[in-house]
C-alpha cells in the first residue's frame, strides 16, 4: 500500500507514490523524460521470503527496487503488447508481465499490498498514451475509497477505516467500564461518600480501647481506688454509638451501590446488544451463537456482581488500610513500620499470581463458551444426530469440551489454592511481628499496654482486610476477563459503515445499477466484475450453479456486505451514501427458510412495520394467500408462532413471510430461493402470492426452479462470479447456452417425476 | 448439475496424464486422448492431513479436470512440474517464533519470525487462531494470509504462552 505521506512540499510530486526508503534509488534511476505512472510496494521476493521491494511503473519501463541497494532488480521495457496480470489465491499473489506469450517477469506479493498492485497492473494495461495522460495529470485529485466510499486525498491515499489496523492502545479492560459508570455518576458518588464515612466510623472502636484500657481497666487491675466505675460509661456509649452509625451507613452504602451497579451492568447489556445488532452479517458468520449469548448474559452478570460487591469491598478495604496506617503511624511510628514489613512480600506474591490467574480465568471462560457452543450445535441438530446414529459421538464431543472446562478450572484452582493460605500465613506472621516488637517496647516502657491492645485490634482488621483484598484479586481478574469479552464486541467496528455525509434515499423509484462490482470473501473472489442496469419495476431472475455468487450478489444489493470494488447505484446515488436503515426500508426480502419470531401471526406479519393497522395486516395476508389458513387456526391472527408456538408447514410459513414483505411495501424486492424448500403443489400457491408481491416492484429473484421465473423480464445466468448469459427466457433458450441446458435438465426431471 | 455427457468435455484421463510448463510459465496438462489444457491450477484436497495424495487439477474457470490420487504414481517430469507449481502457489509461512504481540485484545499487532523471514501482521479476532489436530495451530491474519505452527510445544516459552492464551 502506498502509505507514504508527502514528507515535505519540495519532494517531486512524481515520487510521492513511492515509499520513502526507495525514493533515492528511484530518483537516481529515472531518466530525465521518464515520469512515474504508478508505484506499488511488494512484500515478497521471488523465493517467497518476506522482503520489502518496490515496483515502479513509468511511462516507458517497469522497475523493481530492493531495500538497501540502489541497484535495480528487474527492468522491463514497455511496449504496447506488454500486459500485466495480477492474480491472488489464498493470500499469495503473482503479478505476471507477459509479451506475446512470453513471460517477461513475475512478481510475488501477499494480499496485504494487493490493491496498489492491481492499480499498477490496470495502468500498465491501459496502454502507452493512457500512461502518459495519467502522468501528465497536474493534480492527483481526490478519489474515493473503493470499499467504503470515504473521500481520499493525496495526503492520505489509503482509507483508515478500511485498512485493518491494530487496536487503539490496549487499556486495562476494566477501566473501560468507567465510561458506563460516568452515566450514573450521582449514585456512584453518593455510594463513594457513604463508603468513606462507613469506613471512618468503623475505625473508631479500636481507637477507644486504648484510653479504656490504660485509663480505666489497668488502673482497676493495679487497685487504684481513685477510679470510679462510672468512668466506663462514656466509652461504652461511644462504642455503641459507633457500632450503630456504622450499621446504618453500611446498610445505605450497600443498597446505593447495588442499585448503581445493576444500572451500570444493565446499560452495558443494552449497549452490547444494540451494538451486536448493528454489526454486519460478516461478524455473525464467524461467531458461534452460544459464545455471543454467554457474553451478553453471564459476562455482564459477572461484571455486575463485581461492581456491586467486590469492588465496593475493595474500595473500602483500601480506605481502611490507608486510614489505619495513618492512625498507627500517629500512635507509634516504629511499631507501625514493623507492622508494614510483610506487606511488600504479599504485594510481590500477588503480582506473580496475578497474570497467571487472569489467563486461567479467560481460558476457563473460553472453555465454558465452547461447551455451550457444543450444546447449541447439537441440540437443534438432534434429528440429524439421531438419523445418523451419532449420539455417542455427540456425547463424546460434549465430554471432551466438558473435560476442557474441568481442566482449565482445575488449573486455576491449583494456583488459587496455593494463593489464599499463603496470604493467611503471611498475615499471621505480620501479627507475630507486632507481638514481638510490642512486647519489647512495652518492656522498655515506651508503649503502654492499652496502645499495644489498640495496635493489635487495628492490625487484625488490617490483615483480615488484606486477606479479603487478595480474594479481590481473583474477582478482578474474572471481571476483567468478562469485561474484555464484552468490549471485544463493543469495540468491533461494523464493516458496513454509516456514511459520514448521508443522503436521504426517501422512497426510491427502484432503479439499480451495478458498476463493475467485485466482492471478495476473505481472499476468495466471489463476484468478479458484474455490471448491470435494472430498470424500476423490472423483474430479474438470477440462476446459476450453487457457488456462482447469486446470494452474494443480492446480499450486496441489500448492503449486508459492501462491495470490494465498483459501486452499486440506486436512483443515481451510491447505496453507501444512504443511511443503512433508511435504505433497507426500501427493501423487502423473502428467504428460502422463512424465519418467524416467537409472537402472534399478526406481530410476525407486521414485523417490518409494527404500527400497521389490522386491516392492512389482513390485506397483506390476503394478498399473500395466507388469510385462508390463518382464519382456520383457533386463535386466528392471534395464534402464537415461532420456536415455542404453533407449528406451521413450510408453505404457510413462507406465505407469512411474503405477507411480511408485502406490508412494508418495498420498492426493491429480493426473493432468495423463495419456493425451493416446498413441494410443487405448495409452490403453485406461493407462486400466486408472489405474483401479487412482485407487481410494480424492482425484483431480483434467485431461483433454482426455472418455472418460478416465468414472469421475469430478464434472466441472468451467473457462473463463477460473472454474468455468463443475460436476456429474456425465450432468447436464452434459443441461444442454447448454459440456461438452455439447465432448462432441458429440469424438463427431463419434471417428465420423469410424472 | 446433472452429469450429461456433453458437460464432461473438459475432463482429462488421469492414467495418461502429461504435465508441462509453457513459455508463459503456466502449467499445462494433456492426456493420451489428445486433449490439452493450458493454465492448469493444482489444488491439494487435503492440504494438512494428506498433502501428497488427492491433488485436483482445475482449469482457469475452476472446472475440475481430474484428481490425481497419489503424487508418487506420476512420471518424473510431470511430478516435477506439478511440485514446482504447487510450491509456487502455496504460501503458508511456518511460524518459528513470536517476538511481540501488541496486547491481548484483538485486533492486535503481531511480530513473528517465520521460515520465510520476519513479518508483522494484524490479528483481527481470536477466532482467527485455531487448532488443527492435536499439535498444529493455524493463524489467519487480517488479509487472509495463513501462518502455520506445526507443533506449538516446540515453540519457546513466550510464543507458547501467547498461543496457549488463544487455543
Amino acid at each position: 500500500m502506498t502509505s507514504s505521506r508527502l514528507s515535505s512540499p519540495h519532494v517531486d510530486r512524481t515520487l510521492s507514490g513511492v515509499a520513502q526508503p526507495f525514493r533515492p534509488a528511484v530518483a537516481a534511476t529515472l531518466r530525465p523524460d521518464e515520469i512515474i505512472v504508478s508505484a506499488a510496494e511488494l512484500d515478497l521476493n521471488s523465493q517467497l521470503f518476506f522482503e520489502k521491494r518496490c515496483l515502479v511503473l513509468t511511462t516507458a519501463r517497469l522497475l523493481e527496487f530492493a531495500l538497501d541497494t540502489a541497484e535495480v532488480q528487474k527492468i522491463v521495457s514497455l511496449s504496447d503488447t506488454v500486459r500485466g496480470q495480477a492474480s491472488l489465491q489464498g493470500g499469495l499473489g503473482y503479478l505476471e508481465i507477459t509479451c506475446e506469450n512470453v513471460l517477461l517477469a513475475r512478481f510475488a506479493y501477499t494480499a496485504a499490498v494487493e490493491k496498489s498492485i492491481e492499480q499498477l497492473a490496470s495502468r500498465l494495461n491501459a496502454g502507452a498514451h493512457m500512461r502518459r495522460a495519467v502522468a501528465a495529470e497536474e493534480d492527483p485529485g481526490l478519489s474515493v475509497c473503493p470499499s467504503c466510499g470515504a473521500l481520499l486525498t493525496a495526503e492520505q491515499p489509503i482509507c483508515l477505516a478500511c485498512t485493518p489496523s491494530a487496536a487503539p492502545p490496549p487499556t486495562r479492560s476494566l477501566l473501560r467500564l468507567m465510561g458506563f459508570a460516568q452515566r450514573r455518576w450521582q449514585l456512584v458518588s453518593l455510594g463513594f461518600v457513604l463508603t468513606l464515612l462507613a469506613t471512618a466510623v468503623s475505625l473508631i472502636p479500636p481507637y477507644l480501647t486504648r484510653p479504656l484500657m490504660d485509663d480505666v481497666l489497668l488502673k482497676w487491675q493495679t487497685n487504684d481506688e481513685a477510679v470510679a466505675f462510672s468512668r466506663v460509661y462514656p466509652y461504652l456509649t461511644a462504642l455503641f454509638g459507633a457500632a450503630f452509625v456504622a450499621w446504618l451507613l453500611s446498610w445505605a452504602k450497600t443498597y446505593v451501590l447495588a442499585v448503581a451497579s445493576e444500572q451500570i451492568s444493565s446499560d452495558l447489556r443494552n449497549a452490547t446488544y444494540a451494538h451486536l445488532q448493528r454489526l454486519s452479517l460478516e461478524f455473525f458468520g464467524g461467531r458461534r451463537t452460544g459464545d455471543l449469548i454467554s457474553r451478553i448474559g453471564s459476562d455482564s452478570d459477572r461484571i455486575c456482581n463485581f461492581l456491586s460487591s467486590h469492588l465496593v469491598d475493595f474500595a473500602s478495604d483500601v480506605l481502611m488500610v490507608l486510614m489505619t496506617s495513618a492512625i498507627l503511624i500517629s500512635m507509634d511510628p516504629v511499631l507501625a513500620m514493623a507492622m508494614l514489613l510483610p506487606f511488600p512480600a504479599v504485594g510481590w506474591l500477588i503480582q506473580r499470581v496475578r497474570i497467571r490467574l487472569r489467563h486461567g480465568f479467560a481460558k476457563a471462560s473460553h472453555a465454558w463458551g465452547e461447551m455451550l457452543s457444543v450444546l447449541t450445535d447439537a441440540i437443534p441438530g438432534v434429528r440429524v444426530v439421531k438419523a445418523f446414529a451419532q449420539e455417542q459421538r455427540e456425547i463424546d464431543r460434549f465430554q471432551r469440551s466438558n473435560q476442557h472446562v474441568l481442566d482449565s478450572n482445575v488449573r486455576v484452582n491449583r494456583l488459587w489454592a496455593f494463593f489464599s493460605p499463603t496470604v493467611s500465613f503471611l498475615s499471621d506472621m505480620g501479627i507475630l511481628i507486632i507481638w514481638i516488637f510490642g512486647a519489647w517496647r512495652v518492656s522498655q516502657g515506651i508503649v503502654t499496654v492499652g496502645m499495644l491492645a489498640a495496635f493489635l485490634a487495628y492490625i487484625s482488621r488490617f490483615y483480615s482486610r488484606l486477606d479479603s483484598m487478595s480474594r479481590m484479586l481473583a474477582n478482578t481478574q474474572r471481571a476483567a476477563a468478562s469485561s474484555y469479552r464484552i468490549f471485544e464486541i463493543l469495540e468491533r467496528k461494523p464493516t458496513v459503515v454509516e456514511p459520514t455525509k448521508p443522503v436521504n434515499p426517501g422512497r426510491l423509484r427502484g432503479g439499480i445499477e451495478l458498476q463493475d462490482v467485485h466482492f471478495k470473501y476473505g481472499t476468495r473472489p466471489v463476484i468478479r466484475g458484474i455490471s448491470l442496469s435494472i430498470q424500476p419495476g423490472e423483474m430479474i431472475g438470477l440462476v446459476g450453479p450453487s457457488g456462482s455468487g447469486k446470494s452474494t450478489l443480492v446480499n450486496l444489493v441489500c448492503r449486508f456486505y459492501d462491495v470490494t470494488e465498483g459501486a452499486i447505484i440506486a436512483d443515481g446515488n451510491d447505496i453507501r451514501s444512504f443511511p443503512i436503515e433508511e435504505y433497507r426500508r426500501n427493501i423487502g426480502i423473502v428467504l428460502q427458510e422463512p424465519f418467524l419470531f416467537y409472537g402472534t401471526i399478526a406481530e410476525n406479519i407486521a414485523y417490518g412495520r409494527p404500527n400497521a393497522d389490522r386491516d392492512e395486516i389482513i390485506a397483506a395476508a390476503r394478498a399473500a394467500h395466507a388469510h385462508e389458513f390463518i382464519r382456520k387456526l383457533p386463535e386466528g391472527y392471534d395464534s402464537l408462532v415461532g420456536e415455542r408456538g404453533q407449528s406451521l408447514s413450510g408453505g404457510e410459513r413462507q406465505r407469512l413471510s411474503i405477507a411480511r414483505a408485502l406490508l412494508t411495501d418495498p420498492r426493491i424486492l429480493i426473493l432468495d430461493e423463495a419456493t425451493s424448500a416446498v413441494d410443487n403443489e405448495t409452490e403453485r400457491e406461493i407462486q400466486a402470492a408472489l405474483d401479487n408481491l412482485v407487481r410494480g416492484r424492482t425484483t431480483i429473484a434467485i431461483a433454482h426452479r426455472l418455472s418460478t421465473l416465468r414472469n421475469a423480464d430478464r434472466i441472468i445466468v451467473m457462473d463463477g462470479g460473472e454474468i455468463s448469459e443475460i436476456g429474456p427466457h425465450a432468447e436464452l433458450l434459443e441461444r442454447g447456452g448454459l440456461y438452455a441446458r439447465l432448462h432441458q435438465v429440469q424438463l427431463e426431471l419434471a417428465e420423469r417425476g410424472r | 448439475m446433472q452429469t450429461a455427457p456433453s458437460q464432461l468435455d473438459w475432463k482429462l484421463d488421469v492414467t495418461s496424464l502429461q504435465l508441462s510448463t509453457n513459455s508463459l510459465g503456466r502449467l499445462c496438462a494433456g492426456d493420451g486422448m489428445g486433449r490439452h489444457v493450458e493454465g492448469v491450477i493444482p489444488i491439494r484436497l487435503f492440504p494438512l492431513s494428506d498433502p501428497e495424495h488427492w491433488i485436483a487439477l482445475v482449469d482457469e474457470n475452476q472446472r475440475e479436470l481430474c484428481v490425481i490420487p497419489d503424487l508418487a504414481t506420476l512420471a518424473e517430469p510431470a511430478a516435477l512440474c506439478l511440485k514446482e507449481e504447487l510450491a509456487r502457489r502455496e504460501f503458508v509461512p511456518i511460524v518459528q517464533r513470536i517476538t511481540w504481540v501488541s496486547g491481548n485484545s484483538e485486533p492486535c499487532e503481531w511480530k513473528v519470525i517465520t521460515d520465510r523471514g520476519p513479518v508483522e501482521f494484524i490479528l483481527q479476532s481470536d477466532d482467527d487462531i485455531r487448532r488443527l489436530g492435536k499439535k498444529c495451530v493455524l493463524v489467519v491474519d487480517a488479509h487472509g494470509i495463513r501462518y502455520l505452527i506445526p507443533d506449538d510445544r516446540q515453540l519457546d516459552a513466550y510464543s507458547r504462552r501467547i498461543i496457549d492464551w488463544y487455543v
